[in-house]
């Protein structure tokens, strides 16, 4: 054993490496992604790490080396988690031979999702177990537990941090890679009884899972789902957490103020901890985010067992029904239930009023490449009808002012049907489909090929940064580089696009303003799906070799470079008019060079750069 | 007895090594440390907070409002975003320069970094300003920003840490290449300012006046004697 400082995801993989975790897949996606990259770091040998082409990818390949009799770790955040439901919700019949834990990140807030959605839930409705750690301690000892578990039940679980456990750093004790376990995958063993799924399979197995999950519901393990008792035996009152908010709740009540549950398997539901826990107490406040899981599943063992206790929580209003909770509202929630009439409790005094504060949401960074291709497009399109479908990735930030190319947004890959679906009920609109490199190998190609053969009319903007930008620099089939260290052949997008039999492809450089525009331009006016591949590597792993200067003297104050593209480096000069370049931002994209009408910008250098790979 | 930290600013500024080298500093106390950070979109120029919790008591990793002991703010801006969380006798340690925001510079939105100083020095009494402009121009570069700021901290006394123990943290935390920059950044603000600071961390003994004065404050801990009746 060794203590060290982690973040909950860091602790997850050292925890897998610990049950001796074998093949471990997953694509990025906060607040999931150091997980898979924590293993890529310190796994020995004989562990498989791999980013797959996307979430159901990953299932797949997981779950083969489950049924081969590995562990096998995939993780995802919980939009992943749709697309990895097809595999799932049949795995879950099939069940596993090695253990197999399901790492789902979920994101209350949502701080970077689309969604608010509650693995807990999911975990109801496929009816796998979920373990739900409260702490970056807890987050590695459960994992070990799951695969074990996993194992005991030849079913996959779900382990469910969420944003404040993944991203939460504690000093831990690990073990050392010598104390890890280590053992031998006994293989496939073919049984076509067992591994294909027929609807007679379906039905029997479908009893023995229900019949699994009963029996779980029964047993009580003390070390998911505990008690902490009251001190005086006169309050009659309750409260009922799960993950960060145990954490919460500790810190706004002293220990033993009243009966607490920390229901650390929501599903298969406790329900002797919580009849246990229930014994004697009038009033329950549930303290939970995203869905009120426990607090439906107390007022189910109240209603089974006639229990009169009043179960409160988000149904009844008590804690917000969406959003983060925080120390703050989850002890001000527990003042009002438990009638510590003075709420006190971290009631700082009101600082004074403070002046406007900035307003400061997400930007495409200084010099990123993706401005450059939103305003070309915009540029050759003004004055036209358009509609330009985003997708998910930095790029969904080229909806922000001045730029506003981002029309749509829905999920992973879907601006490309969007798009088809606006311009079947208006054809006179030219539609745009913006996708990211990673986001077209993970779910973009299929959009393509539905547009292609239903003869749609459409032109596809890959904005290929050579990595998956957002998630911190993952790389994907079009890099090159595998998370084993390797070198492979790239997924060629265009040799993609031409096999789907897409006449037009072209390849630009987005650095490249005016050829850019007159190439949009032209590929805009054509029929049929066709698309561009805007080329340029991410900032963030280039090194500028110059930086672009503002000359007072020749520059006249029309606030183009300022107004149009908005990028964070350049700002107003005191007077308000002349623009001046914040140089520890410019990167020397050289974009503000070629847009200033009296070439007033100069000293960038769009082409001498170099890649740093990760 | 425990310290809390609030160290915020604009995505892309380095608030988490910062964060991750105070960190390293209380490991080698043996101290414990629990931390929360802002990953994700907002690192693309959003606001961005770390809290940090040094020593025994805390469960959250999330520092309460009115519960930082110093909030190191690497925007003038930012510093009035996060008061909130600072202790009425809380330290402030700000760099000056302020980070405009987009929407400020094509006049969507006002942003006076001006009036924020203004703001700060009137409300907080422990109030360190950093001219990150000058500690640059003599570093050379702009990149230590973090490690300048750390400095600065160290030196006010709010940090209960001193300049060898963070050099210690550096040590083992920033890769050779950038070390010595990253040391010469550390002490760029001085440390005239040599305050007697092992005493934040004492063990439990002699923290006792402080600390009660403190919950009293900011927990339900002595209030549950006195309302244990009514419940």
């Amino acid at each position: 054993m060794h203590r060290e400082f982690l973040m909950g995801n860091e602790a997850i993989a050292l925890g897998a490496l610990a049950a001796g975790v074998k093949v471990v897949c997953g694509y990025p996606g906060t607040p999931s992604t150091e997980v898979l990259e924590t293993v890529a770091k310190r796994r020995g040998e004989g562990v498989h790490v791999e980013w797959s082409v996307n979430e159901k990818s990953a299932m797949e390949v997981a779950a083969g080396a489950a049924y081969s009799g590995a562990r096998a770790l995939v993780t995802m955040k919980q939009v992943g988690l749709n697309v990895a439901s097809d595999p799932l919700m049949s795995l879950e019949y099939i069940g596993v031979k090695g253990g197999m834990v399901i790492l789902v990140a979920d994101d209350p807030g949502p701080i970077s999702s689309q969604t608010e959605q509650d693995t807990r839930t999911f975990a109801m409705f496929s009816k796998v177990p979920l373990f739900d750690p409260s702490s970056v301690a807890e987050a590695y000892a459960m994992i070990q537990d799951a695969f074990d578990f996993s194992e005991r039940h030849s079913t996959p679980v779900f382990l469910r941090p969420t944003t404040r456990i993944d991203h939460g750093y504690e000093a831990i004790d690990v073990k050392d890679p010598d104390e890890y376990r280590v053992a031998t995958p006994e293989g496939f063993v073919k049984d076509s009884s067992r591994w294909v799924i027929f609807p007679r399979l379906s039905v029997r197995n479908h009893a023995l899972i229900e019949e699994r999950n009963a029996s779980i519901s029964q047993e009580w393990d003390m070390s998911r789902d505990f008690i902490v008792r009251e001190k005086d035996p006169a309050i009659r009152k309750g409260v009922a957490t799960h993950g960060i908010n145990w954490q919460y709740v500790q810190e706004a009540l002293g220990e033993g103020t009243c009966r607490m549950l920390r229901v650390g398997m929501p599903f298969p539901f406790p329900e002797k901890a919580a009849l246990e826990f229930l014994d004697g107490l009038d009033e329950v406040l549930c303290v939970e985010e995203l869905d009120p899981v426990i607090e439906r599943g107390l007022t189910y063992v109240c209603g089974k067992h006639g229990l009169h206790v009043r179960i409160r929580g988000k149904l009844t209003g008590d804690i917000p029904p969406s959003g983060e909770n925080t120390t703050e509202l989850v002890s001000a929630a527990l003042a009002s239930f438990l009638n510590l009439s003075t709420l006190q409790l971290f009631n700082h005094s009101t600082p004074p009023e403070a002046p406007a504060l900035p307003v400061r949401p997400p930007v495409l960074c200084a010099g990123c490449p993706h401005r450059a291709s939103f305003y070309a497009v915009k540029t050759a399109m003004r004055g036209r009808k358009t509609l330009y479908a985003g997708d998910i990735g930095c790029y969904t930030l080229g909806n922000a002012a001045p730029l506003d190319v981002c029309d749509t947004c829905l999920c992973m890959g879907a601006g490309i049907g969007i798009a088809q679906g606006v311009w079947r009920t208006e054809p006179d609109t030219i539609c745009f489909a913006f996708v990211g490199d990673s986001t077209f190998f993970a779910s973009g190609i299929t959009g393509v090929i539905n547009a292609f053969y239903n003869q749609a009319d459409l032109t596809l903007v890959v904005l290929d940064n050579s990595t998956t930008a957002m998630t911190g620099h993952q790389p994907h089939p079009g890099t090159g580089r595998t998370m084993m260290g390797q070198v492979v052949e790239k997924v060629s997008i265009e040799n993609v696009l031409r096999a789907i039999g897409l006449k037009t492809v072209v390849t630009l450089d987005p650095l490249d303003f005016e050829a850019s525009v007159s190439a949009v331009k032209a590929v805009a006016d054509e029929k049929g799906v066709k698309a561009i591949v805007f080329r340029s590597p991410c900032v963030a792993m280039t090194k500028p070799p110059g930086k672009s200067h503002v000359d007072p003297a020749k520059c006249v104050g029309c606030g183009r470079c300022v107004g149009e593209l908005g990028c964070p480096a350049l700002i107003r000069a005191a007077d308000g008019r002349k623009a001046i370049i914040d140089e520890t931002l410019c990167t020397g994209c050289t974009l503000c060079e070629q847009v200033c009408p009296v070439k007033a910008i100069s000293g960038g250098d769009r082409n001498a750069t170099e890649v740093r790979h990760a | 007895m425990r310290r809390d930290f609030i160290l915020c600013g604009v995505g892309g500024q380095g608030t988490i090594l910062a964060s991750r080298l105070i960190a390293a500093a209380a490991m080698r106390r043996s101290l414990q440390v629990r931390a929360a950070e802002t990953i994700g979109m907002a690192q693309r120029g959003g606001s961005v907070c770390s809290h940090l919790r040094i020593g025994e008591g805390a469960h959250s990793p999330l520092v309460p409002k009115g519960c930082a002991d110093l909030i190191i703010a690497f925007e003038p801006g930012e510093a009035v975003r996060m008061l909130p969380y600072l202790k009425a006798d809380g330290a402030v340690v700000c760099a000056t320069r302020p980070v405009m925001p987009v929407s400020a510079s094509i006049g969507r939105t006002k942003y006076d970094a001006k009036a924020m100083l203004d703001h700060l020095k009137s409300n907080v009494l422990n109030l360190t300003l950093v001219d990150v402009d000058k500690a640059a121009e003599r570093l050379g570069t702009a990149k230590a920003l973090n490690v300048v700021l750390l400095g600065a901290a160290v030196a006010s006394g709010a940090l209960g840490f001193d300049v060898a123990e963070i050099e210690a943290a550096i040590r083992e935390k920033v890769p050779a290449k950038f070390l010595e920059l990253n040391l010469k950044a550390l002490r760029i603000c001085g440390t005239t300012r040599n305050h007697t600071t092992s005493g934040f961390f004492s063990t439990a003994s002699d923290t006792t006046s402080t600390s009660t004065q403190r919950c009293a404050k900011r927990s339900l801990a002595p209030l549950r004697r006195r309302m244990a009746p009514r419940l």
